[in-house]
């Protein structure tokens, strides 16, 4: 079982205790309605799916129920970092060095 | 005239008694969970007599009151004095929400040497007393229910459920203490 590093119970949880909710750093619109019909879809399901380092939400919805982010490399499953809501991302090239 | 309706005890009657380990229905509470920004934590912990904890994995006691963090702004508060806590909350000013549990939760009891084993016969975290000292509690799994774990002493610990799920618990402990002798 992996463990995941909650940064608001500030300690590693078994990974039961989580839940993927996509994708991080999406922002929505503030003009929905002036959006073309192109840029909604590009941004309601176009993703980026890289295979490698991504940027993702996660829920620990059977621990404290936050949301936060986490950076993860989707070939290893390895979490590289998890970082509360609204804190800047973590910069990719830096991150991805000591693997 | 028709006899009133009494409200059953999901788990009336239910016992596990093994050698290091005993599994029982705790009694009823009245129960709450009170959700609230930092700013509002005095008042309230003023008028529920307890002091809220906000630290992770934290729980206090005070006023025959549990306290238990949930989340960052979310506690479980359990009153074992059948007080009425989110009537105290209700006469705060401050800007929050309580939100009355009482029958929604059932809680089981574990006690015995060998409680923290049979509670990782279902349960993935880590219940060595470094890792969850008395006095620790979370939100947490138990094989496929969500539960609130909290260590009351070291061989003691409190299962709080959803009362539909407490059969499912129940069983599973059960199953789970039946190899504790020795």
């Amino acid at each position: 079982m992996l463990l995941i590093h909650c940064p608001y119970c500030e300690e590693e949880r078994p990974e039961i205790e989580f839940a993927n909710a996509g994708e991080a750093h999406i922002a929505r619109p503030s003009d929905m309605d002036g959006l073309s019909d192109q840029a909604f879809e590009e941004f309601f399901f176009i993703r980026s799916n890289p295979k490698g380092l991504h940027y993702e939400r996660w829920r620990h919805i059977h621990g404290c129920a936050r949301f936060f982010n986490a950076l993860r490399d989707t070939v290893t499953d390895r979490f590289v970092a998890t970082y509360k809501t609204g804190e800047p991302k973590p910069d990719i090239a830096a991150e991805g060095k000591d693997q | 005239m028709a006899d009133q309706l009494q409200r059953a005890h999901p788990l009336s009657g239910r016992l596990v008694s093994n050698a290091g380990v005993t599994v029982e229905p705790a009694p009823e509470a009245p129960r709450m969970i009170l959700r609230a920004g930092k700013s509002a934590l005095p008042a309230l912990s003023k008028a529920l007599g307890v002091k809220l904890p906000t630290k992770p994995k934290k729980s206090a006691n005070g006023n025959g009151r549990i306290a238990i963090w949930l989340g960052p702004d979310e506690w479980l508060v359990i009153d074992l004095q059948s007080g009425d806590p989110a009537a105290d909350c209700a006469a705060v000013k401050v800007l929050h929400s309580a939100v009355d549990v009482s029958h929604r939760n059932t809680a089981i009891i574990v006690s015995g040497t060998h409680s923290a084993a049979v509670i990782n016969g279902g349960c993935p975290l880590d219940l060595s007393l470094d890792a969850f000292p008395a006095g620790a509690a979370t939100r947490t799994v138990f094989g496929k229910a969500e539960i609130i774990l909290l260590r009351e002493t070291e061989d003691r610990f409190r299962i709080e459920c959803w009362r539909s799920f407490s059969d499912y618990v129940f069983g599973f402990l059960e199953a789970a203490a039946v190899d504790t002798d020795g």
